[in-house]
């Protein structure tokens, strides 16, 4: 062995005994989600309570700390509580007053308050035991026995039932031991099940207590972190967190549990143990392609770098995140800073980069600080500034803070805002790998991206290039948003269909109410229909179903949003980030967005719709940069996908969602109104007239369309058409 | 060698930005390529003062020793920075794809009615001013609206008033003036 990576050994091993000192030897074990969304939910009120208790009833053995989101959004603030042989208890919408409750029952009485977990809400019943079976193609096929089946029925003839429940989960990757099975909460992974197997473990393993140990994985993935924790919530359990491994499950501000979890252990073997080349071939051998939207394989774009010869090069992480509705990069960063570090770590030594930088937009101030102390503490073990690691290779990073420019996501855009200037595109080739950062071969490479590497370093590229379809490995991580139940955020396989990830994994719709289009790709993607919810989430087919994957923000439109309406939201924000060097983008998008205007205030004339589809071709063959190019695209989608609306719009002036003010009047139906003045109290204009208990009216001339008197009134008496 | 003009500005220039960020900038002109470091530059200047007031621009130039036609032309080709003062509590509502389709323009309307102005304007008194975010990463908690640094998740329009009011915005007082 080296000695950077007995050294590296030596440190991990220090680590994890510090934290066994502090946390692990614990009887109890609590973790706080700590990101922008669980603070915006609370979460540092519910953290400053449960330190308090601790410290009230002086517990000795009980410690609280803080890990990253682990993606739940909606069931924020998230708190887990973790002890020896119990199943995680993943408490959610945590409050000071349900701490207490918590407190009381769970910490020191040993009762976890099962309604209050996410287990309970998903409807999976309290066992002692879960199993989940993996439901991915390869191990469950429609040719071979239901492992699953086998384990209810094996349960079922032991009368287990209230002992062991019986989960599903997405392909956790080991398609070649599988069939495979978890066991909570032993943290048991068995393998190459058949009906014989599983008898032999329900009454074994389940009634008494011993695994089946010949059945036993006994394989160590740095992408086997999440599952034993939090996969047997189905929310979680139907994902694959490669690029999310740590989130949720390390303190995102220690040095130490990055490396109690392999940290930067990938980072020393490439630079002990592989050449430059050898690193390229490795991430190209993966099939690993740029998840910043572009798709460009990941391997082809260093070998360019790593060719080029220079005494000065580059490597830029893009941590711009631009799509407005995205947030994956965000969390990843707040919730795993070491990660992007080591990738970079790994890229730069690969091209022959001394230097790196992270752009980061300013919006971001957690993710900024995270990186910020996650790069100092770098620095201070000496994994990055001379010699790191005890090499012969230098390598630092510095950040450089974006400032609320959509097109600064563009590389070249980019390059020019780090060097400190206005962030305007230029022609490409030159490629930055040729001439890029002051005019030096430089990679710009996204955050999820940069994520990737040390998997595909340490699990291996034959492993990471199983996982995916033909033509793109890996998982993707979606940021899910709108109108769906379960918003955060998803990582799946790709080749996984947008409607596993919109009803299975997101729980469908809110509120009853009905599906109408999924948004990805964010303003240089495009709306996809029901009919196309059968897409497989990979670069080529979303493209071909009329969007693109994009960098991953996925949001669900409901019946409740109108298509003309969201198309010229998304022009207004193109039109509005265009940064105005070339003519088609600048005026071009302007003029759609006044047609789009003009459609959605009921002025629309014949032909508006081949107006808009012609300019939007000219747009995107005409434009210099990815901005311009790609800025039709929401329109062009939503004309092919929902032209009866829009059609709607135009010929009858009507909106079918009943959104643009333009084309709706408000009106008080005389038989239903009781006159409860609830709807005079609310308008602002104030223009609705009448006495109490008599029907009321609206002055239309001076209404404003508000829709405040429509919500207000409890009657339906107020009519919207 | 400076010459005596050049010491007598910077002197000027140092008295008008605020002692850490007239560090921070010397620092950074330590450093190669300290043109790099502008943006930061201007976030911090931004950060003291709520805005970028010409002078502060000026003085930016004089200590980078970059041309103020460069400053000048950076900080307004960014959305991030302002021109003018902005109140003591700086309200932005997010307009991001997943807050604009949960309704954020119901709450923007709201709060624009509330305060009665628009956005990028400041109330008279100078408590507060109204700025559009496009997306601060909370989208799944949508609607977002920002108070300063604190976020606030899933507003509904009729829960402005009372965010207003934790930072003293009386709703009856507006209404009756
Ligand atoms: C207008 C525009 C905005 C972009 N925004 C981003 C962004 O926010 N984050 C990102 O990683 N890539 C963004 N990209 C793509 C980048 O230009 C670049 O392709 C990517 O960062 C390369 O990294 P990858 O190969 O790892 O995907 C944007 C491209 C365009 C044209
Ligand atoms: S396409 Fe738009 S954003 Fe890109 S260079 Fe042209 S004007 Fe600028
Ligand atoms: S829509 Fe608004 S302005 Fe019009 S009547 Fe209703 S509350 Fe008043
Ligand atoms: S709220 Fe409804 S029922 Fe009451 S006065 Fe208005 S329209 Fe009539
Ligand atoms: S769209 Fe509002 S926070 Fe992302």
């Amino acid at each position: 062995m080296s000695k950077p990576m007995e050294r590296l050994l030596e440190l991990r091993q220090k680590a994890e005994k510090r934290l066994f000192e502090q946390k692990f030897k614990a009887r109890m074990r609590i973790t706080v989600g700590s990101a922008t969304c669980e603070n915006a939910a609370g979460a540092n009120e519910v953290h400053k309570r449960i330190e308090e208790l601790i410290k009230k009833h002086d517990l000795k053995d009980v410690v609280v700390g803080r890990v990253g989101c682990t993606g739940k959004c909606d069931m924020e603030p998230v708190v887990t509580v973790l002890s020896a042989g119990a199943i995680p208890s993943k408490y959610m919408h945590m409050t000071p007053e349900k701490a207490d409750k918590v407190f009381e029952s769970h910490i020191l009485g040993g009762k976890p308050v099962a309604e209050l977990t996410m287990r309970q809400q998903a409807g999976t019943k309290a066992a002692h035991y879960v199993v989940s079976v993996c439901g991915g193609s390869h191990c469950h096929k429609d040719t071979t026995p239901d492992i699953g089946q086998a384990f209810k029925d094996e349960i079922a003839k032991h009368k287990l039932e209230g002992k062991v429940a019986v989960t599903r989960s997405a392909c956790q990757g080991l398609c070649e031991v599988g069939p495979v099975a978890f066991v909570y909460p032993d943290g048991v992974m068995y393998q190459k099940l058949t009906p014989e197997v599983v008898a032999k473990i329900v009454k074994q393993h389940f009634t008494g207590g011993q695994p089946v140990a010949e059945n036993v994985w006994q394989g160590d993935r740095v992408t086997n972190r999440f599952f034993p924790v939090f996969g047997d919530v189905p929310f979680f359990g139907r994902q694959l967190r490669m690029t999310l491994r740590n989130c949720g499950i390390i303190d995102p501000e220690s040095l130490d549990e990055y490396l109690s979890v392999r940290g930067y252990e990938a980072a020393v073997k490439t630079l002990t143990m592989m050449t430059p080349q050898d690193v390229v071939d490795a991430v190209t051998k993966s099939g690993l392609r740029g998840r910043g939207g572009g798709g460009f394989p990941t391997g082809v774009k260093w070998n360019f770098a790593t060719a080029q010869k220079s005494e000065e090069k580059f490597i830029i992480c893009n941590a711009d995140e631009g799509d407005p509705g995205a947030f994956m990069d965000r969390s990843t960063i707040e919730g795993d800073p070491h990660t992007i570090l080591e990738g970079m770590i790994i890229g730069g030594y690969a091209i022959g980069a001394k230097q790196g930088y992270v752009y980061i937009r300013a919006e971001y101030p957690l993710a900024i600080k995270r990186l910020e102390v996650a790069i100092e503490a770098a620095r201070k073990a000496g994994f990055l500034g001379k010699n790191i690691f005890g090499t012969k290779w230098d390598f630092d990073i510095d950040l450089r803070l974006g400032a609320g420019a959509f097109v600064c996501g563009e590389e070249t855009a980019l390059i020019r805002s780090i060097e400190g200037d206005r962030g305007m595109p230029r022609p490409r080739p030159p490629y930055p790998a040729a001439s890029g950062l002051w005019g030096k071969p430089t990679v710009i490479n996204n955050v999820e991206t940069l994520a990737n590497i040390p998997v595909v370093i340490l699990d291996g590229p034959e492993w990471f290039s199983s996982i995916g379809t033909e033509k793109s490995k890996g998982t993707k991580v979606f940021a899910l948003a709108g109108k769906v139940c379960n918003t955060g955020l998803v990582e799946v396989p790709m080749g996984t269909t947008l409607r596993e990830v919109v009803f299975e994994v997101g729980g469908g719709i809110r509120g009853g109410k009905k599906f109408k289009a999924v948004q990805t790709g964010g303003p240089a993607g495009g709306c996809l229909p029901e009919s196309c919810l059968d897409t497989p989430v990979d670069y080529e087919s979303l493209a071909a179903a009329g969007s693109i994957m994009g960098s991953g923000g996925m949001i669900v439109i409901d019946e409740d949003s109108c298509m003309v309406d969201m198309a010229r939201f998304f022009l207004d924000f193109t039109q509005d980030e265009s940064c105005g060097k070339c003519t088609p983008c600048r005026e071009g998008t302007k003029r759609m967005l006044e047609i789009l205007q003009r459609i959605s205030s009921g002025r629309g004339m014949e032909g508006d719709i081949e107006k808009l589809l012609r300019l939007g071709d000219t747009i995107k063959k005409t434009s210099l940069c990815g901005l311009g190019q790609a800025a039709p695209n929401p329109v062009i989608s939503m004309i092919k996908h929902f032209r009866d609306e829009y059609e709607a719009h135009i010929r009858e002036k009507r909106c079918p969602a009943g959104v643009c003010a333009g084309l709706i009047t408000y009106s008080v139906d005389e038989v239903k109104c009781i006159g409860c003045g609830a709807c005079k109290r609310k308008c602002p204009v104030p223009c609705i007239n009448g006495k109490p208990k008599e029907v009321h009216v609206i002055d239309q001339s001076r209404c404003i369309k508000c829709g405040q008197c429509f919500e207000a009134c409890k009657f339906d008496a107020v009519k919207r058409k | 060698m400076k010459s005596e003009l050049m010491l007598k500005e910077e002197a000027k220039a140092k008295v008008i930005l605020p002692e850490p960020v007239v560090s921070y900038i010397e620092s950074c002109r330590q450093k190669s390529r300290p043109e790099s470091h502008l943006i930061s530059v201007l976030h911090k200047v931004q950060e003291h003062f709520g805005y970028l007031a010409k002078e502060h621009m000026d003085a930016v130039s004089i200590l980078m020793q970059i041309p103020t036609a460069k400053v000048t032309g950076v900080a307004s080709f960014y959305h991030y920075f302002n021109f003018t003062p902005r109140g003591k509590h700086r309200i932005s509502i997010c307009l991001g794809t997943a807050c604009f389709v949960k309704g954020a323009g119901k709450v923007l309307d709201r709060l624009k009615e509330l305060l009665a102005i628009d956005v990028g304007q400041t109330t008279v008194d100078r408590q507060f001013s109204i700025d559009v975010a496009r997306c601060v990463g909370a989208c799944a908690l949508a609607p977002v609206m920002l108070v300063d640094d604190k976020v606030y998740a899933e507003v509904k329009p009729d829960q402005v008033a009372k965010i207003l009011g934790e930072y003293g915005f009386d709703a009856k007082k507006a209404a009756g003036k």
